[in-house]
């Protein structure tokens, strides 16, 4: 505990730690690099932990961004099953439907991947779903956006949600949002892939990275929910970042925030709610040009 | 789809005291376009498609800028005469919506057209709808005082009119993005070239649209759904290869990058079109027949075993020896390295399973009904243990047990030293799938559906169904399991509790046994396909056509997938792309599946052989 409270306020830090905080070569510190060097403690029943936060951000007047979290563990007699889902949406569309879009997405996402996955699974007697867990995460953003068609006509929202069942994860995505693998040796993976134009203008040699970050369709996404084209969310599964944790965020965060940063934080954070809020007080530091949020979930050992 | 703010027409009301609005048939971005009756022609029904623009601007200035830009482009439109364009009878604006009245076209867009027609629809139609494309492009780039540029052109803008003529509808009178403002906008596009998100709309632009519209039809890929500008990625040939390389060029230099390595207009691009439709006549062709027909290369086999009856299982590899079961109810030991005979152990019944090797042992089943334990230096008998029915699955060696399927509707679990039986499982179906082991759990499949996950107990741990058998063996690669099933699917299953977390279709049943590189997941059907699979999404990634059933399993060696076929052949494909590198020839069926050792592939055939080929 008291090592806990030293880490909080920086203060009293052992003498032996000064000439290794002054190598430029290895910014983290002894406290940071403990958890990398020995794993994550232990827990049982293996389970998932999660932490969240959101910010306005230093610039924007309210919040389009919507969060969700939901963790049950279930520890019994034969089996032990985490779940968790997790998602964010970032709503756009000027007036004020950015904001309905990404929550009635999020609302109706949920409320869908609840009947078709929870109860089942969940069950007195367990049942397995019926369809495979990539039609009902594609059919679940679906519902997500024939919810913002009707509850928000004209509002359209980015959908990145992450669904953790056994040692599995799927991921269904539309738009800039994100979701990471982070590995405790400081590996990031980016899950889902940004559906930007000027990025894409950009992979192509049309601009220049320079040309990008001033682009006026800068923000400019070619899939979105609620907008009228058909479109197909993109639905992947991939192996649980075991140890090590899985991050869901806004652009907010991204554009602002080094993949270097980000893993600095979350690995020298006591928790993920901790690490949550260390992130976006660095995007709020880095600017706050837009609304932050994120989820970091550590994943079961 | 009228939304709940009642922001549509209802059928019903009179626009301008004229025009009596009957239905939606089309809903944009900026508002709606109706069917209308023109009530001053009331001796006839004369339809109109009345198009709405909603003004969603809030100042005031703006929208009067919107409403002078609509009239104007009106005004532009009404002068334009092409068949291929519709006429425009009137404009008006009411409040914040501005109203466009022209000709109803009667027909479906090419999109509606293209969805509902099965399979590819016949170049020479695209080609003629390309033609009429690029002349009514080419009237537009042309008009005076100013040119025109269409920038909207996909097929769902063609319609097909009665005469089967090609009309375009939804002229770019609403801007694809709202500028100014702020945050996360969208903008769903596709067909439209790079240089049009810098703001620059020019006649080559419509060229490269054009060029994605007709990639669409002849592909029936939807470029919304892939990633911008990525038709490079997706040669028209290698979605359907019945297309002429020489359209396939066409269409790749109108869509250049760079608008100066396209057509230099739409006149240009008309005429390489008709020049390829005389070359390769397909204006008078009816049908199209595939060209790219590869010969079997001369591929040699190093040796050639006989034996006196089919060779439908698989062989293994251990030490220099191969280690064959015949229907001849032989198993029998080669010499790898020349084909010479060793020696043959004789059982009761046909072996089609794979033998399993370890310590000098080896160990198979038989129809007979047995499980054997045969030494691999002189085929000597170690130990028989009887099963209760023909035993067509193949052994798996763990925990110092054999663990094997049987005909008598159960799993075995046998000691690897003294073949006694520690324990059956009861399946409730004969069992020819093979186990997969693992550290902790055995998993296998019935010919009732099911499939099992045990523990070295023997006790289920979960079980899964399917509609129909599964003859095929699971395999297992970062946490999921791979196997097919009689109801024509390849499963991607969790490996702790078993959760679908993709399913893919094939086109018929299958019993092969897949297996797994990168993210590659590769397996044959008895529609006569290879399929590959992404494995972290089940999408298809590839597919080879055989010219028979495909029930062996495919084997990975460096860059290479081999699997044999119905057809008697083995083929060598290019395992990140399908591509044929070479195939080779036996005289029946090969349904077993070949083992790769040190760049030979070794596999039988029905025709009595064993064969091995240099890769």
């Amino acid at each position: 505990m008291k090592r806990f409270i030293q880490k909080f306020f920086g203060q009293e830090k052992p003498p032996q730690q000064q000439p290794i905080a002054e190598l430029t070569t290895a910014p983290l510190s002894e406290d940071q690099l403990e958890p990398v060097a020995t794993g994550l403690p232990k827990i049982e029943p293996p389970q998932l932990i999660v932490g969240s936060s959101r910010s306005v951000g230093q610039q924007r007047d309210h919040n389009e961004d919507a969060l969700y979290t939901f963790t049950a563990t279930l520890a019994g007699n034969t089996t032990v099953i985490p779940f968790g889902i997790y998602m964010i949406a970032d709503g756009m569309g000027g007036h004020q439907f950015g904001e309905v879009a990404s929550e009635v997405a999020v609302r109706a996402m949920s409320k869908y991947l609840l009947g078709k996955l929870y109860h089942p699974i969940f069950g007195v007697v367990p049942e397995s779903p019926a369809e495979s867990l990539q039609e009902i995460m594609q059919q679940g953003v679906f519902e997500a956006h024939q919810a913002v068609l009707k509850q928000a006509p004209g509002g359209g929202t980015t959908l990145t949600a992450v669904a953790i069942l056994g040692n599995r994860m799927t991921i269904a995505h539309v738009g800039d949002s994100r979701a990471y693998s982070v590995y405790l040796d400081g590996r990031m993976q980016v899950l889902t892939r940004d559906h930007s134009l000027v990025k894409r203008l950009e992979e192509l040699g049309q601009i220049t990275a320079e040309e990008a970050e001033i682009h006026p369709q800068r923000n400019v996404l070619y899939r979105a929910l609620g907008q009228g084209e058909p479109f197909e969310p993109d639905v992947t599964t991939a192996p649980l970042p075991q140890p090590g944790y899985v991050l869901v965020c806004s652009d907010g965060l991204w554009n602002l925030v080094s993949d270097a940063e980000i893993f600095r934080l979350i690995a020298s954070a006591p928790s993920p709610h901790r690490a949550c809020q260390g992130l976006i007080d660095a995007a709020n530091a880095a600017g706050g040009t837009d609304n932050i949020t994120a989820i970091l979930v550590r994943m079961p050992d | 789809m009228p939304r709940e703010d009642g922001q549509h027409l209802g059928a019903g009301i009179t626009l301008a005291n004229r025009y009596l609005i009957q239905e939606i048939v089309g809903v944009g971005g900026m508002g709606a376009v109706y069917r209308a009756r023109d009530l001053h022609f009331p001796k006839m029904v004369k339809l109109v498609a009345v198009k709405e623009m909603v003004n969603q601007a809030r100042d005031p200035l703006v929208r009067k800028t919107i409403v002078q830009n609509f009239e104007r482009e009106a005004n532009v439109l009404a002068t334009l005469h092409h068949p291929a364009i519709p006429r425009i009878f009137d404009y008006f604006t009411q409040g914040e919506r501005s109203y466009l009245v022209m000709e109803f076209i009667k027909g479906k867009n090419l999109e509606q057209f293209v969805n509902d027609h099965e399979g590819f629809l016949p170049e020479e139609t695209i080609i003629k709808w390309a033609i009429e494309l690029c002349d009514v492009l080419e009237y537009m780039h042309n008009h005076k005082p100013d040119l025109i540029i269409f920038r909207d052109m996909k097929p769902s803008n063609v319609m097909l009119n009665q005469h089967e003529n090609i009309v375009l509808v939804d002229f770019g009178i609403a801007r694809p993005f709202q500028t100014g403002q702020r945050g996360t906008q969208v903008g769903t596009e596709g067909y439209s070239p790079p240089e049009q998100y810098r703001g620059d709309a020019t006649p080559l632009a419509d060229v490269y649209a054009l060029g994605a519209t007709v990639h669409h039809l002849l592909t029936k890929r939807d470029p919304r759904l892939e990633a911008p500008f990525s038709f490079a990625e997706r040669p028209v040939r290698k979605i359907n290869p019945n297309v002429s390389p020489e359209l396939e060029s066409i269409i790749n230099t109108a869509l250049n990058y760079n608008p100066e390595d396209r057509f230099p207009n739409a006149a240009a691009m008309k005429e390489a079109i008709i020049a390829v439709a005389q070359r390769t006549g397909v204006l008078s062709r009816n049908v199209l027949p595939s060209v790219s027909v590869q010969e079997t290369v001369g591929v040699k086999p190093l040796w050639v075993f006989k034996c006196e009856d089919e060779v439908r299982g698989s062989p293994t590899f251990y030490k220099g020896k191969l280690f064959a079961g015949c229907y001849d109810n032989n198993l029998y030991a080669i010499n790898a390295t020349n084909g010479e005979f060793l020696w043959k152990f004789p059982t009761e019944g046909g072996v089609v399973s794979k033998p399993a090797v370890q310590d000098d042992m080896v160990y198979f089943g038989s129809e007979d009904g047995s499980v054997y334990a045969v030494s691999i230096r002189l085929g000597k008998l170690s130990w028989r243990c009887e099963t209760g029915g023909p035993v067509r699955s193949s052994p798996r060696i763990a925990q110092s047990h054999i663990f094997i399927g049987s005909d008598d509707e159960h799993l075995h679990a046998i000691n690897l030293l003294n073949g006694r039986r520690a324990w059956k499982m009861e399946a409730a179906a004969p069992v020819r799938s093979t186990p997969f082991i693992t550290s902790d759990y055995i998993y296998f499949g019935t010919e009732d559906g099911d499939f099992f996950c045990l523990d070295f107990g023997g006790s289920i741990k979960w079980r899964f169904k399917t509609k129909r058998a599964i003859t095929s063996s699971p395999v297992i690669e970062k946490g999921l399991i791979f196997f097919t099933s009689v109801d024509w699917t390849l499963y991607s299953l969790d490996a702790t509790q078993g959760w679908v977390q993709w399913r893919f279709r094939m086109g018929k049943p299958s019993i092969s046994t897949p297996v797994v590189v990168d993210r590659f997941v590769i397996v044959g059907a008895v529609d006569g396909f290879i399929y590959c699979v992404d494995e972290s999404n089940g999408k298809e990634i590839w597919r080879f056509r055989t010219e028979g059933q495909v029930t062996g399993s495919p084997v990975l060696y460096k860059d290479s997938v081999y699997c044999g076929s119905v057809d008697g052949q083995m083929y060598c494909l290019e395992y990140k792309t399908g591509r044929l590198r070479w195939k080779f020839s036996t005289d029946k069926p090969i349904t077993g599946t070949p083992v790769v050792y040190d760049d030979v592939i070794y596999f039988g055939s029905n025709d009595h052989r064993v064969y091995a080929l240099l890769t």
